[in-house]
């Protein structure tokens, strides 16, 4: 059984990475203000959500 | 063997991490729907909090929704023109599915509780497992996450493809609802598309019933996402490979037909620990952790 099931050395890099990367992205749409599109939609009912769009 | 052993202490495991799970579910939807005003002015929640991502399926049209559901949010992005990035959404995203992977669907999605709520329900006839054509089902979910959520809304304008074509949370939690409390007060009026998803929300809350969560092996854009992270999230499984004996009782009470003796950390996985409660020799263990212990199970 050759497939690596623990949280190993190449893995632990990579969610690190994975970690900082989604904190990057994160702060980068705050920057860019897209908390407020996210809000914007999310605070009119989506017509299409509810199927009548 | 692992019928046997399913008495005693392992069974009384396994009934409280059940009770545990069921009540974190419980709480999640809550939490996440906690606008209860709403479910009987049938008018949505506007503050600022709904500006953050939850982390499961919740239609941000559901009267009682706090948060924004992350894959709407994402095709709001993709069917901008101009198209945006987006940078926050995604950030959301990886941030959830790094550290809990499908965790997320095992415990905070409220679609998928519901789901498990329905598949509860006893029925004469017996459930189903796998059936021929499951495993080429499954793949189904990357499918709808490339086309409705990803292609259809960069090339249609303004349409969020999952949303308004397949969601059947957002009926079930959205337009149900709605339509329901505000009746003839809707500026649209209900046609075809409507009923269209109605009958797919009936349709998988009667697969519900034979069906282990059908919506979440098959269909889910968001359980695709996060099965990406299954294998590097910090919260996984653990085995003890030499503690395994290769019983089978593992994958025999999985519901989402994983052998978590050959792939503990599977991309189906969703992390409800039924295999560690079941395991007779204690080899699996959930949790975070970023320790490398000798994790690898012996061949068999």
């Amino acid at each position: 059984m050759k497939e690596e099931n623990g949280l190993g050395k190449k893995n632990s890099v990579l969610t690190l990475l994975l970690l900082l990367a989604g904190a990057g992205l994160l702060f980068a749409g705050l920057l860019t203000g897209q908390e407020r599109d996210v809000l914007l939609k999310a605070v009119r009912v989506c017509l299409e959500c509810i199927g009548v769009g | 063997m692992y019928c046997s052993r399913r008495s005693g202490s392992v069974w009384s495991a396994s009934v409280s991490g059940e009770k545990r799970r069921s009540w974190i579910q419980f709480s999640a939807l809550l939490i996440q729907n906690a606008n209860f005003r709403g479910f009987f002015s049938g008018k949505i929640y506007q503050g600022k909090l709904k500006q953050v991502c939850v982390p499961g399926i919740n239609c941000y049209s559901c009267p009682g929704a706090v948060g924004a559901c992350p894959i709407g949010s994402l095709q709001t992005f993709l069917a901008s023109r101009p198209v945006k990035l987006p940078y926050y959404v995604l950030g959301f995203l990886i941030l959830f599915g790094t550290i809990l992977g499908r965790a997320v669907c095992g415990f905070l999605c409220p679609f998928g509780f519901i789901q498990e709520l329905i598949h509860r329900i006893p029925l004469p006839k017996k459930k189903i497992g796998a059936f021929p054509g499951d495993k080429a089902l499954r793949k189904l979910k990357y499918g709808v996450l490339l086309v409705l959520v990803i292609f259809l809304p960069l090339v249609m304008d303004y349409t969020p493809a999952f949303c308004k074509y397949l969601c059947p949370a957002g009926t079930l939690e959205g337009g149900v609802p709605l339509v329901l409390l505000q009746g003839g007060k809707l500026n649209f009026p209900i046609g075809s598309l409507f009923y269209t998803k109605l009958a797919i929300l009936i349709l998988l809350i009667v697969l519900s019933l034979f069906l282990f969560r059908p919506f979440c092996k098959y269909l889910c854009p968001l359980g695709a996402i996060y099965s990406l992270f299954n294998r590097v999230s910090l919260y996984r499984m653990r085995p003890e490979a030499e503690k395994c004996t290769h019983c089978g009782a593992c994958a025999a009470v999985c519901p989402m037909q994983v052998d978590p003796s050959v792939s503990p950390n599977h991309v189906e996985c969703i992390r409800c620990g039924k295999c560690t409660a079941a395991c007779p020799a204690g080899a699996l263990h959930l949790g975070f952790s970023a320790k490398n212990k000798k994790e690898q199970f012996p061949p068999v």
